[in-house]
């Protein structure tokens, strides 16, 4: 089995009294598409957190290609290769779509201690942006501004935005929140297209796309992992229905 | 030497608590309304000077003081619907902004209204004793009576807040101003008294300071920053912070006013010593507010939910 | 609360801006005509102010970053010529640098500490940090103390330019408006400026990106600070005095008022606020000791209805408004000069105003156009 890109061990996060992720371990393999899911509360935002730097574990380590990143600071992971999109749509809404992602590009493209030379019409900016556009299908809405877009848009601007960075692990917090099923469809196409070049860790509550994406699929019950194992395994595993799936059914 | 400093303490004190009546009306409107209310010093000044119009028309101080108190706080209140009420949903520049309106309209207000002069307010012989707290240290009665006053007042706040249902609502919208409303509970009057309350003790302290500093355009300004300054020190929305943190400069600006001209003074010229003491007393509270926000962004006691 | 798009850019806005600059370039040639020295005076100052807003704006309306304290600059670019003059050295070549190098170092610290904190924590932090500052013009008895400190002679170029004639000066002054726009044209559309922005429009999101923002807040908080510096120096060397009292909290408020009212985060936005505030102060001011008691009240109501200010009005569909307020407010500024006492002039130059507003609010109404 290949060197995991993402090995989480141990990770515990408590607030207060409340334990948010509890003796956590899972790993990432190149390529796959690994789904968390869970009810909610179960943690999976808090998990997302510490693994993008925004809060720091009181215990546990994340290594990534190998390097413990536990308590590096957001943006060098950024420069490592993680890209992460949110769940609550957080783009620049002043920007024009192009622009998101050129703001993206320019990230990696070296400091930006640049004074002088206009940023807009840079092709060194303006290529790469329009290739993530493009590849999320919104090429034809780069020079929208952002405000102006629909809401599935916004969520397919927020993975271009990732996928501009060019990362090798990309990090999504339920990219198809308050999506209805053509945009959710035209998203899990998308995926479905890139995945196996990037590895991907998705939190989903769609089980649709879940099941037509993933490669593995972790369950996470107030903070623990209960389950790791391949789709089918999971829907068949009697404790994770009893837990999650059962009730879950009902409600898509 | 003793005697002198329990004489600066109780000065130290009497201070503070006025700058506590102020702060708790501001940091209760900003903890509750997320409202910045530069205007908060302005009320302060229009309280003073209506209580000194009115001392002079009632020829009592208490009656002035005691109709001055109602008179702010409608004027906070009208002040409130027509203005400040839209800018609930703003962001804080945008606060800033229009309360920094506000003050010049009120400073010009008060210049047509009260002339440029300033006005002074007479205390009545009664309160122009002094009475020996200690063997010894004779002190002005009516800084003793600032302080009990003052006492008092926090003392009615820490009921009010604590155990009152209307305390509880101040407690709940501090922290969640939505549910409140959600609740059931008529926010918009909930804010309204909450502003009205904070004018008239915005008032009170003005009121009770103008025997001493007089009455003047502009008074507010600077005290104002002073009780910024003691909200982001004390927390947002901490009426327990407020208390602790207008003490706290309270002393210090009294006590480096009281002793650094005689410090400054075995180094510098007495003119000199006296520029420069009074610069740097000045100074202290800031260098002090800089110090607390450099080491902890949020203040010391930030609010729950914040 | 609703953002303006940044780059509605109206041709509008730009060809206002150009023409304001290039009236203010004629002024002393008005002047000249008129004889009257004092509008010289008085355009030398909306001139400087202007430099003042313009470098606010590229932390404020660009940047997001609140700073409560800016007026510090003007008063540290002006002491640093007021303290090199008192001591007798009047060289320009030496005291500009002296100024905008304390002015840079100043932001640097005043930056270092106050960047980290947030919000109404950050506008706290640099009134305070700026308070420090006046206090110690007030405290430095050497050099004034709070009476401030009178500039004996002017400074010296050595030859190349004569500060002491108004017109030269002036014309000095305009030239570096023009420059620091430029510049600030060249900073905001750069990748420095795209990084700026999108820290104001979201900066968690920027970390996420992978950009280290503090560090690029706090180079533009030096440059803003810089820049400021020369406002100083100029103001300095205009009116041959400095004083503590040019560096209080409420003076750093009106920078901010000039910034807003002309149009937060627009290039020429902080010309047209400088302008307008300046004018309105000195129109207003001749009518009624109490003029204030009409600021007040406009500034809130821009703030509660014309967010975007006097660009953002141009940019929005508004500009009719805006062109018609900027048109009266110069007309009033000429009535106010033939005609001082006279108030019939001055009446109807506003009744026209009124009108011109009806109509274009009318003419609006039919069209179905947007509402500014």
């Amino acid at each position: 089995m290949a060197e995991p890109v993402l090995k989480v061990a141990g990770l515990i996060k408590r607030f207060g009294g409340l334990i948010a992720t509890d003796n956590l371990s899972l790993d990432i393999l190149p390529g796959e598409v690994h789904a968390v899911i869970g009810p909610n509360g179960a943690g999976k935002t808090t998990m997302i957190s510490q693994l993008i730097g925004e809060l720091r574990p009181d215990a546990g380590s994340i290594r990534f290609m190998g390097q413990d990143i536990t308590t590096m600071p957001v943006h060098r992971r950024s420069h490592l290769g993680i890209a992460r999109s949110f769940q609550i749509t957080s783009i620049f809404l002043n920007f024009t779509a192009l622009e998101n992602v050129m703001l993206s590009v320019q990230a990696h493209d070296g400091h930006s201690f640049r004074f002088w030379r206009d940023a807009r019409s840079d092709p060194r900016l303006r290529e790469p942006a329009l290739a993530a556009l493009a590849q999320v299908g919104l090429q034809e809405r780069a020079d929208v501004v952002a405000s102006a877009l629909s809401h599935g848009e916004h969520r397919q601007l927020e993975i271009a935005m990732a996928l501009a960075t060019k990362p090798k692990l990309l990090l999504l917090d339920e990219p198809m929140a308050g999506m209805g099923p053509e945009d959710s469809a035209r998203m899990v196409t998308m995926l479905k297209k890139i995945k196996g070049s990037i590895s991907i860790l998705l939190i989903e509550h769609d089980m649709d796309a879940v099941f037509a994406l993933a490669d593995r699929i972790t369950v996470l019950v107030y903070g623990k992992g209960i389950a790791t194992d391949t789709p089918d395994a999971i829907r068949r595993n009697a404790q994770v229905r009893q837990a999650y799936l059962g009730d879950e059914t009902a409600g898509g | 030497m003793t005697l002198l400093l329990v004489e600066q303490f109780l000065n130290g004190l009497q201070i503070g608590l006025l700058l506590f009546l102020l702060a708790a009306g501001l940091t209760l409107v900003f903890g509750i309304m997320d409202l910045v209310n530069l205007a908060h010093g302005s009320l302060y000044m229009m309280g003073a000077f209506f209580a000194a119009v009115l001392t002079e028309w009632t020829g009592s101080f208490l009656a002035g003081a005691l109709l001055a108190l109602p008179a702010t706080a409608l004027l906070g209140i009208v002040t409130e619907v027509i203005a400040l009420r839209n800018l609930y949903t703003r962001d804080h520049l945008d606060h800033v902004l229009a309360t920094f309106g506000l003050i010049l309209f009120f400073n010009e207000l008060a210049r047509v209204l009260f002339g440029v002069g300033g006005m002074a307010i007479p205390l009545p012989d009664s309160l122009l004793t002094h009475f020996e707290i200690l063997p010894g240290l004779p002190y002005p009665t009516y800084r003793f009576l600032i302080i009990l006053v003052g006492l008092l007042c926090a003392g009615f706040l820490y009921v009010l807040v604590q155990r009152t249902r209307l305390g509880m609502l101040i407690r709940a919208g501090a922290t969640n101003r939505e549910m409140v409303g959600a609740l059931g509970v008529d926010i918009k009057l909930l804010f309204t008294l909450v502003f009205g309350l904070g004018s008239a003790l915005a008032a009170l302290a003005g009121l009770m300071a103008a025997p001493i500093t007089t009455v003047q355009i502009g008074m507010g300004d600077n005290i104002l920053i002073l009780a910024l300054v003691v909200i982001v020190i004390g927390g947002i929305g901490s009426i327990r912070g407020a208390f602790i943190a207008s003490l706290l400069i309270g002393l210090v600006d009294t006590m480096g006013r009281a002793f650094l001209p005689n410090m400054l003074g075995t180094v510098l010229s007495p003119a000199d010593a006296g520029t420069v003491s009074e610069a740097l007393s000045s100074m202290l509270i800031y260098i002090l507010m800089s110090g607390v926000l450099i080491l902890r962004p949020a203040g010391l006691f930030p609010a729950p939910g914040r | 609360m609703p953002q303006l798009p940044l780059r509605l850019k109206s041709p509008i806005t730009s060809l206002v801006g150009s023409a304001l600059l290039i009236l203010l370039g004629l002024v002393p040639v008005a002047a000249t005509v008129l004889d009257d020295p004092f509008m010289l005076t008085l355009f030398t100052r909306v001139v400087i102010m202007a430099i003042a807003a313009v470098s606010l704006n590229l932390i404020l309306g660009y940047g997001g970053m609140v700073s409560f304290g800016h007026a510090a600059y003007i008063g540290i670019g002006g002491y640093a010529i007021g303290i090199l003059a008192h001591h007798g050295i009047n060289e320009a070549w030496i005291q500009w640098p002296v100024a905008l190098i304390g002015s840079a170092l100043s932001a640097l610290l005043i930056g270092l500490l106050s960047l980290r904190t947030k919000g109404i924590f950050f506008i706290m932090l640099t009134l305070a940090l700026a308070q420090l500052v006046y206090y110690l013009g007030n405290g430095a008895y050497a050099y004034g103390g709070d009476d401030g400190l009178t500039i004996q002679q002017r400074s010296s170029f050595g030859g190349l330019i004569d500060l002491n004639d108004k017109e030269s000066l002036f014309y000095l002054c305009w030239v570096l408006l023009v420059l620091t726009l430029w510049l600030t044209y060249r900073i905001v559309n750069s990748r420095f400026g795209m990084v700026l922005q999108g820290a104001k429009s979201n900066d968690r999101r920027m970390a996420t990106l992978g950009f280290p923002v503090f560090r690029y807040r706090l180079t533009a908080f030096v440059i803003a600070g810089t820049l400021c510096g020369l406002a100083g120096i100029l103001t300095a060397t205009y009116t041959d005095f400095i004083s503590p009292a040019m560096m209080h909290w409420t003076r750093s408020g009106d920078l901010i008022v000039m910034v807003v009212l002309g149009g937060m985060g627009s290039l020429f936005g902080p010309l047209f606020g400088a302008f307008t505030f300046l004018m309105l102060e000195e129109i207003l001011s001749s009518w009624t000791e109490y003029w204030k008691i009409v600021f007040g009240p406009i500034l809130l109501l821009v703030v509660l209805f014309a967010r975007g200010g006097i660009d953002g009005a141009m940019v929005r569909g508004a500009a009719g408004y805006a062109l018609t307020g900027l048109v009266t407010l110069f007309a009033m500024y000429i009535v106010h000069y033939l005609w001082y006492d006279d108030w019939v002039p001055a009446a109807i130059v506003l009744a026209v105003a009124a009108l011109a507003i009806v109509a274009i609010w009318l003419r609006q109404r039919r069209t179905g156009g947007q509402h500014g």
